[in-house]
């Protein structure tokens, strides 16, 4: 059968615009400056027609008639190999066989449906290269123009006559002689096999196996690696940890904990007490026991929210770790309860900081630059096509995520209420919905535990995906139908692990048997193991009751969703596993989920000793151009690059969006959106962060990223009393007792602060083990770890959208008002990083007063006396100030004199980065009222100023002007780092 | 009033299907969500409605390009429920937003009448810049016959796309749609600028659209399609500077065209 090959380039006088971005990526990266390129997409296509059958495949389906141009012929003829200008370096990239091609899976299915015998596509990039050395080809083939964990590069012309991929499999059942191995040979499975599992966990499977008098098969080793993953199980967490550091409010007393679970004894335990105190009012609905925790929203529907960490794929193929990342937290939603309908994505990243020198990357790392490209446009791409707006996010920059750069996806879900709650019924069938089952994504649970290497490129490819999102937005269109009519009693998302995953999970209690031949494959040629542990995306599983399945699969075949049955949930307390009626695998749900050894670990948290930092006071210029240097650094300067590639208005209910003001770029504090088009009620998504301050205290890190996400939620209108906060754990290698440490001295502090706040913690994930090693160029052994990252995402409530605030200063003559106690605060403050200062007071939370701030705060948007209101945090009043007058293209007049009676200098006032601090702007008539409130609750609130009409900040203390800044000058320094084009 | 039924077209990745009959629903049409499969199955169904409406989304991935599976599924299959709706006896209206659009061009249906036999007359081809993009667009409604555009001068509306920059084949091509006042709608400079034929720079004209088009309208009127959201400025508070006004108006920019599609009715 023919093979064809369809080249589609650019018509005359038509921009090559992938040309031009290949052209400027290869520059960016130091590969060569004045390379000239042109592009064409192509497809190969094996069908059974002629030329001009083909020719009309072309222009009616594939090119478009106006702005492009094809050439078509047998794939390896001469035409197909003329260059198009002047360029003579021909470069095709194209996926790997068996690597998701979702164009190709399209065009195959719009072919055939317009009449043409299409058998199987493939689609390809191709690049013509102009003058370059010889030298420079390998590097821009590898860093420019490809991603060998994905795709494969044919330099010159391509010689394929077919496409099929995958060969017959024949059935061999392979058992794993675990009962001969000593502990080195233990050790060495572990390692080799992929399953990174313990000695002392594989110590237990092979004693277990010894009881049973037989050798695992090699499915049922899987299994329980899965199982027992810290992907799946989390259990350095939630495992024993004796703990020791300096206590809290004295410093030279030892703090020694010994905790059975420490999550569950930190954050569990203080929304335990939350909910118990609040009694009746008690307004949380599940949490840390679904895929997502779930509160009350209204009297229909709850809200339900979940972030997920992508971290691995993403420092391998930023794309489509990025895309199946935000791919994979959407079915979480989806799978919580009996399944929610998903209204808004949230997305935060951490990268080293772009400029990075491309001669200083370790081998095996990717350039952050291409990683930040890759991630954005992985998201974008799966989110805009679910249909789901991307409301919400942040992104930092530090060198130490040059290997481990983290991609935090987060979304929330909207779940009719009495759907909360599922259950497994005995004899349910075992349905898989959704996309089929390939070799992707194998040993991606196991893969997420482990340390990153140079070499982990080439040993955990497999665990790299691409994404399918119009699959799961055909599932997301059945499923929510098919709950409606009550088809199903319970469902999850497979995720990490698979099948072996989900089905586990939810044959927990009853047991399961699966059918392994019975699950719908890509191509041929998986073993009964691959096909249970493989990751494929976009797949689901639900208990279908018997006397459902014809309807469902009716329902999922009317919309062309593939749905099978695997086998059924029988009350065996077991999980067997059979492929073509052979049994392959039989153990007891018991071990499986209760059998891991705990995990013991040590915890030590010794902070560096505070070095004083003595922060001089600045001359009116010198703090200008620290505004501006701060305002130009990374993490404060404009997102609006990424901001704009995503659809944050899908669905409807956008009302505070992430840009804000008359020019709507001004950085907004939170989301805003009505999740229900036809209610004014609505719901309010804030993230904290700021890796920085971990290396002072990690206690106070995790103290001002709840502070910091609060007071971003509250700042736009959320109640306060009714925020709900999620914790995401990034961090290095937690097997080390100083490591682990400091992340248990952030949960003790997580514990503390939501206790006091009366914040309910909802749901989590961790991800550890951020670290990547090299052998340098001297031979050496170097690790690059994390620094502490635990992002804080916030879900809060207003009850009619009408009265949410922006950011952006509205009206000149209004009054400006400082809320919140400032102190000498410059540990870890974006003043010092510019000014390169260390030492200092990292930020501390005054609790009791952040609850009455954040109330009073509350009461007054209530009271519809603020006109606008910003937090303040990186780079502290300067950076508020000036980012709330220009947001509103206004100017502000500050006096700071009354305010600095404290004892701070001026460039301590306008820097520090104290928590719980507001700028508050109303109309004079309300200014009186607002003071007073906060005055009579004693919440420390100064009258700064006013919003003035020209362009200029213009702060003055005792001495007259302090610092005096032209806001287009603010607004171009906090544009221009990621202006890209 | 009679209230029109307005058929909602659903297809793989449709996802502004909810807030598009959500929008008719106010302006007093009765709308359904329907996929493409039911049609195919059963093409008498066309005869319950009297709009058609092709929503946002990416339909089928927008895989190959922006709305060409959808539009070929169209063609291949129901072709002449689309001629019902376009020509038929000239009593129904067709609405196409964003990827809705994208699948009318590509049907021809919008450009019909113009440019030579078997050619293609204009398409919707890449934003310059290249990617995917979010912002609200000021914009300024021509002389034109367009049903929904009846009243209105001008509207500001939120664009979300990657393909929508309007290209003509050729200059005659762009001049024979523009004198039957089929170029629609245009992207313009500020909220009070004026339709202007003149290619304006980024970010009034926020793709390099020929003519600075958003929207192009069939000859009759009846047969609109534009890339901007109508249905995502409904309400007061989705506008993006809503916080800034001291009073709210009832409705959105975009609720008009809902309302017009329902007044032709009356």
């Amino acid at each position: 059968m023919p093979l064809w090959q369809i080249d589609i380039y650019p018509a005359d006088g038509q921009i090559d615009r992938e040309a031009t971005r290949t052209a400027e990526e290869i520059a960016e990266l130091g590969l060569g400056d004045q390379i000239s390129v042109a592009f064409a997409r192509s497809f190969l296509i094996q069908g059974d027609f002629v030329l001009a059958e083909a020719n009309r495949l072309a222009e009616t389906l594939l090119c478009d008639a106006v702005t492009e141009r094809s050439v078509v012929a047998i794939a390896g003829q001469d035409s197909l190999n003329e260059p198009p200008g002047t360029q003579t370096t021909l470069v095709n990239v194209l996926p790997k066989p068996g690597v998701m091609d979702p164009v190709a899976a399209s065009t195959i299915g719009a072919a055939q449906d317009a009449g043409f015998d299409v058998h199987a596509v493939r689609t390809l990039r191709k690049y013509w290269l102009g003058e370059l050395d010889e030298s420079s080809l390998d590097p821009i083939c590898r860093r420019a123009l490809s991603n060998d964990a994905i795709e494969q590069v044919v330099v010159g012309p391509l010689e394929m006559d077919q496409l099929d991929i995958g060969s017959p499999y024949s059935f061999e059942l392979v058992t794993v002689p675990i009962r001969d191995l000593d502990d080195d040979g233990l050790a060495q499975l572990s390692r080799e096999g992929q399953l990174y599992l313990t000695l002392v966990e594989m110590q237990t499977i092979r004693a277990h196996f010894v009881s049973l008098g037989r050798d695992p098969t090699d499915i049922e080793l899987e299994s329980v690696a899965q199982t027992w993953s810290e992907h799946c199980s989390h259990k350095t967490l939630a495992g024993r940890i004796h703990y020791r550091g300096p206590g809290l409010n004295d410093a030279s007393v030892l703090d020694e904990r010994q905790f059975d679970n420490m999550l569950k004894e930190t954050i569990f335990a203080a929304t335990q007490s939350i909910r118990k105190s609040l009694g009746d009012d008690d307004w949380c609905v599940s949490v840390f026991k679904d895929n997502a925790g779930v509160v009350t929203f209204d009297d229909d529907y709850h809200a339900c929210f979940k972030v997920e960490t992508h971290n691995h794929p993403s420092a391998l193929e930023p794309y489509g770790g990025a895309n199946t990342g935000i791919g994979g937290v959407i079915r979480d939603p989806m799978g919580t309860g009996m399944g929610a309908k998903p209204v808004c994505n949230t997305n935060v990243f951490c990268f080293a900081p772009p400029e990075t020198d491309v001669e200083s990357l370790p081998p095996g790392v990717l350039h952050p630059r291409r990683v930040m490209k890759g991630v954005v446009a992985g998201v974008r791409d799966y989110g805009n096509r679910m249909g789901i707006p991307t409301v919400n996010g942040a992104v930092y920059f530090d060198r130490r995520y040059l290997g481990n750069p983290l991609v935090y996806c987060g979304n929330v879900g909207m779940i009719p209420v009495g759907m909360e709650e599922k259950e497994v019924k005995p004899d349910d069938l075992i349905v898989a919905i959704g996309g089929r089952t390939g070799r992707d994504g194998i040993h991606g649970a196991t893969f997420s535990s482990a340390e990153l290497t140079s070499e982990s490129e080439s040993l955990s490819g497999g665990a790299v995906q691409i994404g399918n999102a119009i699959t799961e937005k055909m599932v997301l269109d059945v499923l929510l139908q098919a709950r409606d009519r009550g088809l199903y009693n319970a469902l999850t998302d497979c995720g990490a692990g698979g099948f072996s995953s989900a089905v586990g999970e939810m044959g927990e209690e009853v047991g399961a048997e699966v059918w392994l031949d019975k699950a719908p494959l890509k191509y041929d040629g998986l073993n009964y193991t691959e096909i249970w542990i493989s990751e494929a995306q976009e797949r689901m599983v639900l208990s279908v009751p018997a006397d459902s399945w014809d309807e469902l699969r009716e329902l999922c075949e009317s919309e062309g969703v593939e749905a099978a049955v695997l086998g059924r949930f029988a009350p065996t307390g077991r999980l067997q596993l059979t492929y073509h009626g052979k049994v392959v695998g039989d153990i007891a749900m018991s071990f499986l989920h209760d059998g891991r050894p705990p995990v013991i670990r040590d915890a030590v948290y010794s902070p560096s000793p505070v070095e004083p930092l003595d922060v001089p006071e600045l001359t009116a210029e010198e703090n200008r151009e620290s505004l501006l240097a701060v305002m130009g650094s990374l993490n404060v300067a404009s997102k609006e690059w990424v901001i704009r590639q995503y659809d944050h208005e899908v669905q409807g209910g956008s009302v505070v969006k992430p840009l804000v003001g008359p020019q709507c770029d001004g950085p907004g504090d939170a989301a805003v959106i009505r999740p229900r088009m036809e209610s004014h009620r609505g719901l309010v998504i804030s993230c904290g962060m700021n890796p920085h301050y971990g290396d002072f205290d990690t206690y106070h890190m995790a103290a001002s990223a709840i502070d910091e996400a609060m007071r971003n939620a509250v700042a736009v209108g959320a109640d306060p009393s009714r925020i709900a906060i999620l914790d995401n754990f990034c961090w290095g290698y937690t097997d080390r007792a100083e490591t682990l440490g400091s992340l248990v001295r952030a949960a003790i502090a997580c514990q503390d602060i939501a206790i006091t706040l009366g914040t309910p913690f909802i749901s989590g994930k961790d991800s550890l083990n951020n670290e990547f090693s090299f052998h340098n160029a001297d031979g050496q052994r170097e690790t690059i770890s994390i620094p502490p990252s635990l992002l804080i995402s916030a879900m809060g409530q207003i009850d009619d959208v009408s009265k949410a605030v922006t950011m952006d200063a509205k009206t000149a003559g209004n009054i400006v008002f400082l809320v919140g106690t400032t102190k000498d605060e410059l540990g870890g403050s974006h003043l010092a990083l510019v000014r390169e200062w260390t030492g200092g007071d990292v930020p501390s939370v005054d609790s009791i007063l952040a609850k009455e701030t954040f109330l009073r705060i509350h009461e007054a948007i209530q009271n519809r006396w603020i006109r606008s209101c910003h937090d303040l945090s990186e780079g502290g009043l300067a950076v508020a100030a000036a980012e709330m007058a220009m947001a509103g293209g206004l100017g502000m007049k500050l006096d700071i004199s009354k305010a600095t009676t404290s004892g701070l200098n001026s460039t301590q006032f306008l820097f520090s980065e104290s928590n719980t601090r507001f700028l508050v702007e109303t109309v004079p008539a309300n200014a009186g009222e607002f003071e007073g409130l906060l005055n009579s609750v004693g919440v420390p609130v100064c009258r700064l100023g006013t919003i003035e009409e020209d362009n200029q900040l213009v702060v003055t203390a005792a001495d007259g002007v302090v610092m005096q800044v032209a806001l287009t000058d603010a607004k171009a320094a906090w544009k221009k780092p990621l202006d890209w084009s | 009033m009679t209230s029109p039924r307005v058929l909602i077209l659903r297809a793989p990745g449709t996802n502004c299907d909810e807030e598009t009959a959500f929008a008719f629903e106010r302006a007093g049409a009765t709308a359904e969500r329907v996929h493409v499969n039911r049609l195919i199955e059963n093409p008498a169904l066309k005869d319950r409605y009297q709009i058609l409406c092709l929503p946002g989304g990416f339909s089928y991935g927008d895989d190959i390009a922006a709305g060409r599976i959808l539009a070929t599924r169209l063609r291949q299959h129901l072709a002449e429920m689309v001629n019902a709706f376009v020509h038929g006896n000239g009593d129904r209206l067709v609405l196409g937003i964003c990827n809705g659009m994208q699948v009318l061009m590509r049907l021809g249906v919008l450009t019909e009448g113009v440019g030579q036999q078997d050619t293609t007359p204009a398409t919707l081809t890449w934003n310059n810049h290249g990617r995917f993009e979010d912002r609200w667009v000021h914009l300024a409604v021509d002389q034109t016959p367009c049903v929904f555009l009846q009243g209105v001068e001008r509207m500001y509306l939120p664009m979300a796309h990657a393909e929508g920059k309007f290209v003509a084949a050729d200059e005659a091509t762009l001049g024979l749609l523009r004198e039957q006042g089929r170029l629609a709608i245009r992207y313009a400079e500020g909220d009070q600028g004026d339709v202007q034929n003149e290619i304006l720079p980024f970010p009034h004209n926020p793709n390099g659209a020929d003519a600075n088009v958003a929207g192009v309208c069939d000859a009759s009127g009846r047969v609109f399609g534009l890339m901007p959201h109508p249905e995502r400025h409904v309400d007061a508070t989705q506008h993006p500077c809503w916080t800034r006004r001291s009073e709210q108006p009832e409705y959105g920019d975009g609720m008009v065209m809902f309302q017009n599609a329902v007044k032709w009715f009356a």
